[in-house]
């Protein structure tokens, strides 16, 4: 397990640095109530209007307020100079990268499902939708993080990303979205929401092997080192 | 070395490229136009009216070429996007941000050709159903490759950003393909089969092969003209530009 310890440490640092900034790892989450409020306001604020929306609100709403983040992930590293310290070093750049996505999925993809009885509360989601949209938030997020960490490394050492960064992630967010609320879909007509559980979960485990490789790769390119 | 392999290589020439480039770009422009003026004529009038739709099927002269054309052209700036990242071939990164513009363009057209088709057909401009949904993602997906690869200093650098994340997007083009088969959805099945019989009557079949060529021929015209753009723009500071195009003796 020694071997593990660098990975360990970016995540430890990562999760440190995060936790000391507060500010930033709460703004997803009040940015999320914000969204939150801004739709329930819109659709008059009544449960018969803001239920049947409520699920799939609350997932359009986990998928912005994960852009907020993305921007943060790689560009403290890339100016710093840790980066190329990575890119030079011994350590598998694959496994860092899943050590990057470990801990920004602890931080933000985590922080967002548990805020979303909250959300759940405020949107008046029906009682017997919030475990699956749990369930489904919680893997989706992690293949979110993903797609993020692809967008980011990619993006990494442009000055300003952020439009950009959506424009990227957005196609490549829409099959979890697809699946995820679909799952939640099944339980309010009344099926078995496992089929869909299924696929989203299959996308994740896709994500989860490949896209640290995507994302290794995309931050090699804007160093001058030779993939 | 084989014929074949040897000309491959003598295209990731830049000079021989822009000589190829110049020397084809009439002929393949030429002939799309004959083929598309052909193809129009006989689709847009002497091919017969479908039976319910009347004559408002015949868009489906512009609309499907465009369509194959815009996965087509995915998978073909995917494939040099990929030669681009592993042997970081210049040529390649060269002909991969060329196709993305153009296939865009086709994009664009299938979709609004599509919006057109339907609002009198199906009664409706959109629908979110899976094959219209996975081919705007892949607008999008246009977008995002032509943003990211123009958003870097270095052009060099950006087209191989570009190309990474054009090889996640490809994932989409068999969801595009399939999605007619795998979901229930208002965009009719697949009636045109590579291997087998087709489910289109021959007497419109024709005019669609004649303008799905003609399209092929355009995107080539289109993309060797892009090509030489970028490559003089490129190149600028090398000695063939100088010497062969600009006719700068020294």
């Amino acid at each position: 397990m020694s071997s593990f310890r660098p990975y360990i440490g970016l995540l430890r640092r990562d999760v440190r640095l995060a936790v000391r900034r507060r500010a930033d790892l709460l703004m997803p989450l009040a940015f999320a109530v914000l969204v939150v409020l801004l739709f329930s306001v819109a659709l008059g604020g009544s449960a018969n209007k803001l239920a049947p929306v409520a699920a799939p609100v609350i997932w359009v709403t986990v998928l912005l307020s994960s852009f907020l983040s993305l921007e943060g992930m790689f560009r403290p590293d890339a100016d710093d100079g840790t980066l190329d310290q990575w890119l030079c070093g011994s350590t598998s750049m694959i496994g860092l990268m899943f050590a990057k996505a470990a801990a920004h999925w602890l931080l933000y993809g985590v922080g967002l499902t548990l805020a979303t009885p909250l959300l759940a509360m405020l949107l008046k989601l029906p009682a017997d939708q919030l475990p699956v949209l749990l369930l489904a938030l919680a893997i989706g997020t992690l293949g979110a993080t993903q797609i993020g960490l692809i967008a980011a490394a990619l993006t990494a050492r442009l000055r300003r990303s952020g439009i950009l960064l959506a424009i990227i992630v957005m196609p490549l967010f829409l099959p979890l979205l697809i699946f995820g609320s679909g799952a939640v879909d099944a339980v309010r007509l009344g099926d078995s929401p496992r089929s869909a559980l299924m696929l989203l979960a299959a996308q994740t485990l896709m994500l989860l092997t490949l896209a640290p490789l995507a994302a290794a790769a995309g931050l090699k390119i804007g160093s001058d080192s030779p993939p | 070395m084989n014929p074949i392999l040897r000309w491959f290589h003598q295209l990731g020439s830049p000079p021989y490229f822009y000589a190829f480039a110049t020397r084809w770009m009439p002929w393949t422009g030429g002939i799309a136009l004959v083929l598309a003026m052909i193809g129009m004529y006989w689709g847009l009038y002497a091919a017969p009216a479908d039976y319910l739709q009347g004559d408002s099927f015949r868009i489906i002269y512009i609309h499907v070429p465009s369509a194959w054309m815009s996965m087509l052209i995915y998978v073909l700036m995917a494939i040099n996007g990929a030669i681009a990242l592993i042997w970081r071939i210049k040529l390649s990164e060269i002909v991969f941000l060329s196709c993305a513009p153009i296939g865009a363009m086709f994009t664009a057209i299938t979709l609004v050709t599509g919006m057109l088709w339907g609002k009198p057909t199906w009664g409706t401009y959109w629908e979110w159903d899976a094959r219209l949904t996975s081919e705007l993602a892949l607008l999008f997906l246009y977008f995002g490759v032509i943003g990211l690869a123009s958003a870097y200093d270095d052009v060099r650098q950006g087209a191989r950003a570009a190309a990474v994340l054009a090889l996640v997007g490809v994932v989409n083009i068999p969801i595009i393909h399939f999605s007619v088969q795998w979901w229930n959805t208002l965009h009719q099945g697949d009636t045109v089969r590579l291997i087998g019989k087709s489910s289109i009557h021959p007497s419109m079949l024709w005019p669609l092969l004649i303008m799905a060529t003609a399209a092929k021929l355009y995107f080539l015209f289109a993309l060797l003209l892009r090509a030489r753009g970028l490559l003089l723009e490129h190149e600028r500071g090398k000695h063939w530009v100088r010497s062969q195009v600009l006719g700068v003796s020294d």
